[in-house]
């Protein structure tokens, strides 16, 4: 039972990781469900929130720093909206998709430029000592980090509220029929503009908490950005338009890399965290191409 | 009225089917190879050859293998960097484990090699689209990434990580001045957009523009998919390969893997949608352009009084490739071709307005 | 509903038409097509000749692309068999039904809207077209001849259409009718023994519709093209077709010559409704 402790604190800790990557994945679900447009921004916009939070902070009492950017985040919502989706609507799917990456690496390059690149410490209060769980089973304890674990309890509140926000509400609705057809959506009377202001502002206030959690976890600095590549193996598996999937698909990346870390990586030279996600996602692709939780799709012709 | 196609009648489907039709056109493709062949390397100094017109000759090879994947036949990829390392990881280890074979020979295998990876990590297109498929060529970027880091073999066990190219020797004759580099780079320069232009408007060309277009349309024609979609990577990965060998042999001289991360792979995307999808003009535009706005942004506010830090500099750059880029796609989504041949267009009916 | 448009003076009757109709050359068999829930199809069964042009009407929704899609190898039907030149095939992908001779236009267009209205007929030849890839990288040989042969032929098509004058005209930009004639030239490129038109005149006015009639006349009379096309103007349907079928809420109605068809208490009830008291 003991041999057993080593492998089970690789598993949570990936389980843990695996909730952060998912709460990046959520970002990307819910615009992705409500627009149709795959955000390749959201790590960019989990950067700025991030950087924006900690350098307010500075200044102002955290509670009023933590609304501020809120409203900073809407603020880029509605710009992205205006400037750059109104412009682009009825466009092929890879014009938009591509868009995004143009927004990233604006969002970046202004995010720095405003706030400056150094790291900067990301205090939440949150104990930083590990808590050592189970010691009376397994010698030593398993190490658990407290961030972790108010990280997944934060998605997991999340994944709830937005869940039944889609299927319970008439704006849910609406943004799930954006989703299928603008130009139908449009032409029932949905407004579609208001609609994507919300849904980029909740995808906004999402990547705060995963700014949040990933600042505390790594200190805000330009790599958060790269998180979201991290992310797009979980939306694979997970299916771009399922929100218990992407929730799914970050436990099965968290936990399969670092289980592949731990088991296949000192025989091979290490760092397979750099690429397993992905090629666990091409082999899913490969086998299912709707993702493990997405939606299948028909071609009429 | 001084591009007028007047008086100009083409009596043959040959004629017809010409790269440059118009006899203007073919004026102007004279002049731009005789300033490229021989104005340049009369006149330009070290530092633009060696830092400005090596690169842009190589990033534009690049980006037409690029732009044949996406611009031509509809397949987005997000991996061109790690085919551009595996041309130069192969051509060095080939020069490296068997030297008796001549340096083109080298080229010419890396770029074969590069093809073959291309295909297997192209076999996901015939299952998946659009973004599925971003996803799927960014597999092949961090897989190489992390194979000449980490896998010893390919950097022939260097401590360092990063490894030096043998000398430019072509069956005798050394390249090792700037211009002898420019001329190097020239002339594969000049091949592949030949080569590229002949297959973009042959049977194989329009079978990827099927694909790219309406690929169930594509079928009903008897395009097989597969077919066409594969050679696409098949194509693409090679010019990609044969850019990296160039860029790590001619331009860098000695490298290392992060040469070829993804920030190459963005690079490359951002040259074919602001130069043009689906234009071999529009590459070269497209190079020329992000080769160059960095430098400028580099002097230009020295010009104007403007003391920026490098830090500085590269945001500012971040910033402005970022708007262009949705500039672009919502303006003029293909790019500086398609205002290069407006102009023309306008320029044919001058001083009339349409 | 019935259209009634009366076009100009009607063509020769069938019997002096100088028309082979020759044996059978495709037929479908039992066919029942099912999307999920949806029955698009029940147990069809009908056959087309060679060298005819079968017409196949019916209110909308009644399975006729369907089956058109069928015939093409998109879709798979559940039951069913297709025999075409007297093999049964199983499984058939589009461009195996495109090897086999068999060519389709679509309803919404389905052209290469990138491309010119040249390449767009030139698409057409693919099958036909052979040099290697570096015959064609490098524009010599057969990369060079294929080319010129290819374009003289599709330049025929282009005069017989006439279409030549937006041949260089990419297809994105052209009106609604032409658009149709060319995806109708790109079709006659790949030298089809069947084609399967799908609507060819909707959306047309009279002048084009005497226009693609012509057309699709002089391809079966020149080519000995056997044609089976889906058309809601019953007089076009009346005048060129030499037997029609009526499919509705995806099962056969009636099948026969277009005196038979029109006279046929079902058909008329599908299309008029029965009267109700």
């Amino acid at each position: 039972m003991a041999e057993l402790g080593p492998l089970l604190e690789v598993v949570l800790g990936g389980l843990m990781s695996g909730v952060l990557y998912a709460l990046v994945a959520l970002g990307f679900v819910l615009i992705f469900k409500a627009s149709g447009v795959f955000n390749f921004a959201q790590g960019a916009m989990v950067l700025f929130a991030a950087l924006s939070l900690v350098r307010l902070a500075e200044w102002l009492p955290f509670p009023l720093a933590f609304l501020l950017t809120i409203v900073i985040m809407t603020a880029v919502a509605w710009a992205i909206e205006r400037l750059v989706l109104r412009p682009l609507v009825g466009q092929h799917g890879l014009i938009l998709f591509m868009a995004t990456i143009g927004v990233t690496f604006f969002l970046d390059g202004f995010g720095q430029t405003i706030w400056g690149s150094n790291v900067y410490q990301l205090d939440l209060g949150i104990p930083a000592s590990p808590w050592f769980l189970l010691e009376s089973l397994f010698p030593g304890g398993i190490l658990v980090s407290p961030i972790d674990v108010f990280a997944a309890a934060i998605a997991g509140a999340l994944v709830l509220a937005l869940s039944i926000f889609f299927h319970s509400t008439k704006i849910g609705r609406a943004l799930r029929a954006v989703a299928d057809d603008h130009q139908a959506a449009q032409s029932v009377g949905i407004p579609l503009n208001r609609i994507w202001l919300i849904v980029w502002s909740t995808a906004g206030i999402v990547a705060l908490v995963a700014g949040m959690a990933w600042g505390s976890k790594l200190g805000v600095q330009f790599s958060l950005s790269l998180i979201a590549l991290k992310a797009l193996p979980v939306l694979i598996l997970g299916g771009l338009t399922s929100i218990p999937g992407a929730i799914v698909g970050g436990l099965i990346v968290g936990a399969g890399e670092k289980l592949a870390e731990f088991y296949i990586g000192p025989s091979i030279g290490g760092g397979i965290e750099y690429w397993f996600a992905y090629v666990l996602a091409l082999a899913v692709l490969l086998v299912r191409p709707q993702g493990l939780f997405g939606e299948k799709i028909i071609e009429r012709v | 009225m001084i591009y007028r196609e007047t008086g100009q009648f083409r009596t043959s489907y040959a004629e017809d089917q010409a790269i440059f039709r118009l006899r203007q056109d073919k004026i102007g493709i004279a002049v731009i190879l005789a300033i490229a062949w021989i104005g340049i390397p009369f006149f330009a100094d070290e530092y633009l050859l060696r830092a400005i017109l090596v690169p842009f000759l190589i990033l534009a090879i690049a980006a037409i293998g690029l732009n044949l994947l996406l611009g031509y036949c509809g397949q987005i990829s997000l991996g061109t960097g790690a085919f551009m390392a595996i041309g130069a990881y192969a051509a060095y280890n080939l020069a490296l484990r068997l030297p008796a074979l001549p340096l083109l020979l080298d080229f010419l295998l890396a770029g074969l090699i590069a093809a073959a990876v291309g295909v297997v990590f192209g076999l996901p297109s015939l299952r998946i689209k659009g973004l599925y498929l971003a996803v799927a060529t960014l597999a092949a970027q961090f897989f190489a990434d992390w194979a000449f880091l980490r896998l010893p073999w390919f950097t022939n066990y260097t401590p360092s990580g990063s490894v030096t190219a043998p000398p430019l020797d072509f069956f005798g004759w050394v390249a090792d001045t700037p211009r002898e580099k420019y001329f190097v780079c020239l002339a594969f320069a000049c091949l592949t957009a030949l080569l590229a232009k002949n297959l973009v408007r042959s049977r194989i060309g329009r079978s990827w523009m099927a694909i790219r277009d309406m690929d169930i349309a594509a079928e009903i024609i008897g395009i097989r998919p597969m077919t066409a979609k594969l050679s696409a990577f098949a194509v693409s990965s090679f010019v990609a390969g044969g850019a990296g060998v160039l860029w790590a042999f001619v331009h860098l001289g000695s490298w290392e893997p992060l040469a070829f991360s993804i920030d190459m792979s963005f690079r490359l995307l951002f040259m074919v949608i602001i130069g043009g999808m689906g234009s071999i003009l529009g590459s070269f535009l497209g190079a020329a352009f992000i080769t160059v706005l960095p430098i400028f942004l580099n002097q230009a506010p020295g010009l104007v009084g403007i003391q920026l830090s490098t830090a500085m500099v590269s945001h500012l750059e971040f910033m402005i490739f970022g708007s262009l880029i949705v500039l672009f796609l919502i303006w003029e989504p293909h790019g500086l071709a398609r205002l290069w041949q407006i102009g023309k267009e306008k320029m044919r009916l001058w001083p009339f307005p349409y | 509903m019935l259209a009634t448009v009366t076009p100009s003076p009607p063509a020769a009757p069938i019997a002096q038409r100088q028309r082979a109709i020759g044996e059978v050359l495709l037929a479908v068999e039992n066919i029942s097509l099912r999307f999920g829930g949806v029955r698009a199809l029940s147990n069809v069964s009908f056959d087309i000749r060679k060298g005819e042009i079968r017409a196949i009407i019916g209110p909308n929704g009644a399975g006729k692309s369907s089956m058109l899609n069928v015939i093409n190898g998109f879709y798979h039907p559940q039951e069913g068999r297709i025999l075409w030149k007297g093999r049964a095939r199983s499984r058939m992908r589009p461009h195996e039904a495109a090897k086999g001779g068999i060519a389709r236009t679509f309803q919404n267009i389905a052209l290469f809207k990138g491309m010119t209205t040249l390449d767009n007929i030139m698409t057409g030849r693919i099958l036909k077209m052979r040099a290697s890839f570096i015959e064609q990288a490098l524009y010599l040989g057969r990369g060079r001849s294929e080319e010129l042969r290819e374009r003289a032929f599709v330049e025929r098509i282009i005069d017989f259409l006439e279409i030549a004058h937006i041949r260089h005209t990419p297809v994105g930009k052209l009106p609604y009718g032409l658009q149709k004639r060319v995806e109708l030239a790109r079709a006659l490129a790949m030298e089809p023994e069947l084609l399967l038109l799908d609507e060819p005149m909707a959306g047309m006015n009279l002048e084009e519709k005497e226009d693609m009639c012509r057309f699709i006349l002089d391809v079966n009379e020149e080519f000995g093209t056997t044609i089976a096309l889906i058309e809601h103007d019953m007089s076009v349907v009346m005048d060129i077709s030499d037997r029609v079928v009526v499919l509705d809420y995806g099962k056969l109605l009636a099948d026969g010559t277009p005196e038979q068809v029109r006279n046929d208490p079902a058909v008329i009830a599908a299309y008029l409704g029965v009267a109700h008291g």
